[in-house]
């Protein structure tokens, strides 16, 4: 599997830095699960946040402060060391972090009808404001019509969708902004699975679909 | 005290390398030099608290450490107090997990970051970092493992270090408001009264330049995501 649609660059930087919100880091963490190269580039900007905190102007500590940070240690359970992850089983298809989000691989998930054959399953962050979900859109359909007024971060997991901008495959991204009218369509052969976060409510074109859209929420 | 017999043996492995691969004379050895040394006993000592609890070697890391993460609190706004909770809070996590901590793979200072980052995120802002998990099943691995670098490592910090002084202003500080500051990129270019693509532009030419210290100028993405 070779990914063709990264992370841009900026975005990784603001994950490493830490200041991209919950929704947004949660794709970028799915992604790098499935990319060596998105890594590569990120542990190059933790390395920069490594040597920004060596350059820091320190701060003084206080003289008890050892003896306290000592006497909390001293104060953690006998076993309280973070524990290696736990097995899976196979085969599993929705990597971490994001099946911890969801709870459960695919195979168990409830999927909630959309629409026009599509289904999706709002996820839970510590975010406000920006719309974590995943998505199921039916293989050759496409994902109903809609343009942006903020910015969407899209991952596939399963199956593939293509714009105009080419194939989106496993672990792909497709980054949009408000200034894209786009209409990814599943490719024939298989359910095209997402990951889909937004920070703007999506406008569908149709009637039908922004009817649906006023009764759930998206 | 108990100073762990692999951080002698480490430190001295490592300079007879230096010694023989950069072929300095002592004169030479300064800053640089200590540095390294420095970035070497940190790994020794985390190594240390990760395989048998060592205190002496967490105390060394609570004097390096804790000033520069209460630093850290206090740059993203928080008060004196929520920064020293920050440190404590930190360096429990230091103390939990050690034993994953690998010099293989990261310099002891990125390591320290990476938890910190991800301490203040959960402290300050009530959220969480999502990360990866490399013992998932799904996740794919590196195609090269890197081989053990911790001398390189060392080098690289020192380059880094002596890169990032040598930004341009302009880069330098959006590297520091995307780091200290908690701000976005959009707040970025509010508060600059830049184009937010200007902002982008700025620190991915920024990373290049950082990054072409690390990897050479042929790095595995030296030419992509030009845009």
């Amino acid at each position: 599997m070779t990914i063709a649609h990264h992370i841009p660059e900026d975005i990784l930087i603001a994950y490493s830095s830490g200041s991209l919100s919950e929704a947004w880091s949660l794709v970028v963490a799915t992604h790098l699960a499935l990319c060596p190269d998105c890594r590569a580039t990120v542990s190059v900007i933790d390395d920069v946040g490594g040597t920004l905190l060596e350059m820091i102007e320190q701060t003084e500590t206080d003289e008890q402060a050892f003896d306290r940070l000592m006497r909390a240690i001293d104060d953690l359970p006998m076993d309280d060391v973070q524990p290696a992850s736990a097995k899976r089983s196979v085969p599993a298809i929705l990597p971490e972090p994001l099946i911890s989000y969801l709870g459960s691989d695919l195979h168990a998930l409830k999927w909630r009808r959309l629409g026009k054959g599509v289904f999706h399953i709002p996820i839970t962050t510590g975010d406000t404001g920006v719309k974590a979900r995943m998505l199921k859109v039916p293989a050759g359909r496409p994902v109903p019509m809609h343009g942006h007024k903020g910015n969407e971060l899209t991952i596939v997991l399963v199956g593939a969708f293509h714009t105009h901008q080419g194939m989106f495959e496993r672990g792909d991204v497709e980054v949009a902004d408000g200034s894209i009218e786009h209409m990814p369509v599943a490719a024939p052969g298989e359910d095209c699975i997402c990951l889909a976060v937004t920070d703007a409510p999506l406008r569908f074109r149709s009637i039908a679909a922004r009817v649906v859209q006023k009764f759930i929420g998206i | 005290m108990s100073q762990p017999r692999s951080y002698l043996r480490l430190v001295s492995a490592g300079e007879t390398a230096k010694a023989r691969v950069r072929g300095y004379g002592s004169i030479m050895v300064s800053n640089e030099a200590k540095r390294q040394t420095e970035t070497r006993e940190l790994a020794a000592c985390l190594l240390a608290v990760g395989q048998h609890q060592d205190r002496t070697a967490f105390h060394r890391l609570f004097i390096h450490f804790a000033p520069r993460i209460k630093a850290y609190g206090a740059r993203l706004g928080s008060t004196q107090t929520q920064a020293e909770e920050l440190a404590q809070d930190t360096m429990v996590k230091i103390w939990r997990k050690a034993h994953l901590f690998d010099p293989a793979k990261s310099a002891p200072s990125t390591w320290v970051f990476r938890i910190a980052r991800n301490q203040r995120i959960d402290s300050f802002r009530r959220e969480h970092h999502p990360e990866f998990d490399p013992n998932d099943p799904c996740f794919i691995p590196d195609s090269e493992t890197p081989a053990d670098m911790l001398l390189e490592q060392a080098e690289a910090e020192d380059n880094l270090a002596r890169v990032i002084k040598t930004l341009p202003e302009e880069q330098k500080n959006l590297l520091h408001m995307a780091f200290f500051q908690d701000m976005s990129h959009s707040d970025i270019a509010q508060q600059e009264s830049l184009p937010l693509g200007t902002v982008k532009s700025r620190l991915r030419l920024a990373l290049a330049k950082l990054r072409k210290q690390l990897d050479g100028p042929s790095g595995p993405l030296a030419e992509e995501s030009a845009e």
